[in-house]
């Protein structure tokens, strides 16, 4: 199974794009979109692993020890922070849009056509 | 390990009520970090697990919890 | 488009996209069989290199700090976002706290919450200074230790009222705090393009693995992250706070 983390991953993306394209609460979709980031994460890691590895941490073995890539690890650990700080951007536009247009379902909220 | 996530990720997504969803999604982010934990990530998972049951739900609560106080007033 | 079509239109394209995915996904190598050589020579060189035992800090702050930099401002302007976003707007006036009104009644506080909360408080904050500091030893660093951090502040609000959090958390504190940890990252990058000749080369003296005071600026940069990340955190929790406690609609007549 050794194809398993990637197929999940992508499986996730399809399951956060079936909820954005079926929401109909705004903030539903806001955590959609935080479910689909997170299928990024998983597949970044995945991609770094090396079988019966250790944690790119030497503190107590020797640096010479075979380590999971600490790249991807990098990238994904900053990724989550500055990725929850985006989504609270995404929710606090959620809140105002709500109170100007009172409604948080996104059919109710496209552009309306001009009155012919 | 990876089916857990993969349900627990389909279950944030099928949970329609926002206050649902909220609990789904800090489920989602404990399970992820343990995930996380299982590839020798220890840092990821560090973050992931703070950010994703904690803040991440607190923040939809408190956006959810202004909405429905506005909600409340227009009537 | 109504719904309906939406959803079949879904169907076909994320039929496609999944099939797209997992076709890209199988020519990627095998799960558990990475052999990246960067990977594997940043590995190597960390410790004798930099004394730096925690390899992933290693890569966010010396050798790839400069994406590091990007990350930290992606944080910033999305602070500055919310704090604009849920500004005042026309119409809205703050109140004062519902907490605070006299003579109404506010839920108190369940006696279990408030041990928990006022016992778990300072092992919160220390944990998450200490994360921070140890970032370069044990897994940890600016990031993780400054959600930590902004949770400790949490807590306060959830053991006691909004009143005491913005005591001990006050709002020109947090936003001080944001604003020096990014300043801060900057100034460690130009400090060492000033001493050493490159920007963020690392230009302290590096001494040996497993101190506390070792790997040269690595230190210096996580308690900047971790300023600006605890200040960050802590302004977006207080911003949603007032959202629902002090920020009141104008009664319309």
């Amino acid at each position: 199974m050794s194809v398993l983390p990637y197929v999940v991953a992508a499986w996730l993306v399809l399951v956060g794009l079936y909820g954005i394209v079926t929401s109909r609460n705004l903030l539903h979709l806001v955590v959609c979109l935080a479910v689909m980031q997170s299928s990024s994460y998983l597949l970044l890691l995945s991609i770094g692993y090396v079988k019966d590895a250790e944690p790119p941490i030497f503190a107590d073995v020797p640096p010479t020890t075979p380590a999971v890539d600490p790249i991807v690890q990098a990238l994904t650990l900053t990724d989550v922070v500055v990725g929850t700080t985006v989504t609270a951007l995404l929710l606090a536009l959620a809140v105002q849009t709500h109170k100007r247009y009172g409604t948080l379902d996104p059919e109710e909220l496209r552009p309306k056509r001009p009155q012919a | 390990m990876l089916f857990l996530v993969a349900v627990c990720g389909t279950c944030v997504v099928l949970a329609r009520d926002p206050l649902r969803q909220a609990l789904m999604a800090s489920l989602y982010g404990l399970v992820l970090g343990l995930l996380f934990f299982v590839f020798q990530a220890p840092d990821v998972a560090l973050s992931q697990t703070v950010v994703g049951a904690v803040a991440l739900p607190l923040m939809i609560l408190l956006a959810l919890a202004r909405v429905r106080w506005e909600e409340e007033r227009r009537k | 488009m109504n719904a309906r079509l939406r959803l079949r239109v879904f169907a076909v394209a994320g039929t496609a996209l999944f099939a797209a995915l997992v076709w890209g996904f199988v020519g990627l190598p095998d799960f558990g069989s990475f052999d990246g050589a960067y990977g594997q020579l940043l590995n190597r060189l960390s410790v004798p290199d930099r004394a730096s035992t925690d390899v992933v800090t290693t890569v966010n702050f010396d050798f790839r700090e400069f994406d590091t930099l990007g990350e930290e401002f992606i944080l910033f302007a999305a602070v500055v976002g919310v704090a604009s976003l849920l500004r005042t707007l026309r119409g809205e006036h703050v109140a004062t706290p519902d907490d605070d009104v006299p003579g109404r009644r506010v839920p108190e506080t369940s006696l279990v919450v408030g041990v928990t909360g006022t016992l778990l408080v300072a092992p919160t904050v220390l944990i998450g200074i200490y994360v921070v500091l140890h970032g370069h030893q044990t897994p940890g660093g600016g990031f993780q230790g400054g959600v930590i951090l902004a949770t400790g502040l949490l807590l306060t609000y959830l053991t006691a009222d909004y009143m005491t959090m913005r005591r001990v958390g006050p709002t020109a504190l947090i936003e001080a705090a944001e604003g020096a940890g990014a300043a801060g990252f900057v100034l460690i990058a130009i400090g060492g393009l000033l001493f050493a000749g490159s920007f963020f080369e690392n230009f302290l003296p590096i001494e040996t693995a497993g101190q506390l005071i070792s790997a040269g600026t690595i230190p210096l940069g996580n308690l900047a992250v971790g300023l600006a990340v605890t200040g960050g955190f802590a302004f977006m929790l207080s911003e949603f706070l007032q959202q629902t406690l002090i920020k009141r609609r104008r009664e319309v007549r």
